[in-house]
């Protein structure tokens, strides 16, 4: 059992993080991020080519922070691999230690920086939440009986703001169905939105993890909002940051209070501080 | 059809090089629809081929470059030509093409990339909106393909990148999933809604391609 699916039965109120792999051979600053996190942070996300730019592979990165003690969430994308890499990939994470999964459809290639690339999705998120559930239960995807069976704490991901609603809502309907155990969300700004969202998916009863962005100015709250897919940060929100004096501070004090709302609303929160950890404990302080 | 356009001709020079006679052989089907490969632009072709100093032994617009038979039916009829040539230019898809060089010793040189199966919305404008995956589930998306209009060719809805019904790889189109959606709704089924689509049979596409129905 992770500590994370333990943390989140028992009904605490839980911290993830991310860690990025490295465009390079050398994992050292990616494990230094990873085991600098507070106590606090039960568990690290470890990203799959994030915006579809290739760095080392997160399985490698996963393994090696679970080998010195800090628990991984392993991001797995479709776009790279097909069922077999993908199940293969899941087999061996189980053998190194990795537990927690993080199963996304991905970025599309087209906006990394191998654009030439091929993309797979040979599976969609469900249907690799569907191979998971299979793995889990001794068989692979061609029902083949494994030899020794893993074990995982299957996660998915979703938009909560998305629109139309409906339409958004009845895929995370279905990565219910398909045994998703967690979720943790894109980032959300919209309080409002986050309300609506969870007042239709707690009846579902699998715990959301709010996704919760740090943003360090107005410029980069419009470049997100332009640019990653499922990110919207209202013009409220921009205009705090370009009214502060100090807007790193002002972002901090943004995401405290989406803290806050996951408190009240949701079974934790994702940070997302892109570079700026150190600012963890601040931002998950107890409000005062 | 099958839609196409011609190689830009900084890529055809070198696989012309060498070779100073040339027959040319166009398709009157699709190629020719798409401007690509009929008589008029082949005709245009021999014209440059002469600019550069190649000769032409003669050229033929096959009916469907695409029927084996047929096309080599027409290349025997063309024999003497053909036989004076030192490579065929080949203005017709990549399946027109391979019944050229299945039809000939002689060295065949492709002129056109072939794009997608496509549908014409009017000349010259085409749109992609079947990937011949073998197993279609049209019946059950309201008669929009995901497979081939979706960015990421997903099977049980829209990826988190959609935004107001927009696509993440394209904001200037709609996301295929949307559109399901709203016309499964207009007709007041759930259709693919109502079940997970489990993971796709790509084996219908089983490589090497030789297909027999």
């Amino acid at each position: 059992m992770s500590r994370l699916s333990e943390a989140l039965a028992a009904g605490e109120f839980v911290i993830t993080a991310e860690v990025a792999p490295p465009k390079g051979a050398n994992p050292g600053d990616a494990l230094a991020k990873g085991a600098a996190m507070p106590p606090s942070v039960t568990a690290v996300n470890v990203t799959d080519n994030q915006g579809a730019n290739m760095r080392m592979t997160p399985l490698a990165v996963a393994a090696l922070l679970a080998r010195q003690g800090v628990e991984p969430i392993l991001q797995l994308t479709c776009r790279d691999r097909n069922r077999m890499a993908l199940q293969s990939d899941l087999l061996g994470a189980a053998a190194l230690g990795v537990e927690n999964l993080l199963l996304l459809s991905g970025d599309h290639a087209r906006f990394g920086d191998h654009p030439q690339a091929r993309a797979v999705f040979d599976l969609d998120s469900v249907q690799l939440l569907q191979a998971v559930d299979r793995l889990r239960g001794g068989h692979d995807l061609a029902g083949r009986p494994l030899t020794a069976v893993p074990h995982f704490f299957a996660g998915a991901a979703v938009t909560p703001e998305a629109e139309p609603f409906e339409l958004m809502f009845q895929k995370f309907g279905k990565k219910v169905q398909a045994g998703a155990q967690f979720f943790q969300t894109q980032a959300v700004f919209d309080a409002d939105k986050l309300a609506r969202f969870m007042a239709a998916a707690r009846p579902l009863g699998v715990p959301v993890i709010l996704g919760v962005l740090l943003l360090k100015s107005a410029r980069m709250a419009r470049f997100l909002h332009a640019n990653i897919p499922g990110v919207r940060v209202p013009e409220s929100v921009i205009g705090r940051l370009e009214d502060a004096a100090d807007p790193l501070r002002e972002g901090q004090a943004i995401a405290r209070e989406m803290v806050a709302h996951a408190r009240a609303l949701c079974q934790g929160v994702h940070l997302m501080t892109l570079g700026q950890e150190e600012k963890i404990s601040e931002i998950i302080a107890a409000d005062g | 059809m099958i839609i196409s356009e011609q190689k830009p001709k900084e890529e055809l020079l070198p696989a012309l090089e060498g070779k100073g006679r040339l027959f040319l052989i166009g398709c009157a089907a699709c190629a020719t629809a798409c401007k690509a490969g009929g008589e008029e632009e082949v005709f245009r072709m021999q014209e440059w081929l002469q600019s550069i100093g190649k000769e032409i032994a003669g050229s033929m617009i096959i009916d469907e470059a695409c029927h084996i038979m047929r096309a080599a039916r027409d290349l025997r009829a063309h024999r003497t030509q053909v036989e004076e040539a030192d490579a065929l230019l080949v203005l017709a898809c990549g399946a027109g093409i391979q019944s050229i060089s299945a039809g000939s010793e002689k060295r065949v040189i492709g002129a056109l990339n072939s794009l997608f199966l496509g549908n014409i919305r009017r000349f010259g404008q085409f749109e992609e909106k079947c990937s011949l995956c073998g197993e279609c589930i049209l019946n059950e998306t309201a008669g929009i393909c995901p497979v081939t209009t979706c960015a990421k060719g997903l099977l049980n809805g829209p990826c988190g990148g959609m935004e107001d019904g927009r696509c993440e790889a394209d904001r200037d189109i709609d996301c295929a999933w949307h559109l399901i959606y709203e016309r499964l709704k207009r007709q007041q089924r759930p259709g693919v809604f109502a079940r997970i689509v489990p993971a796709k049979n790509w084996g219908k596409l089983r490589k090497p391609g030789r297909h027999k129905i």
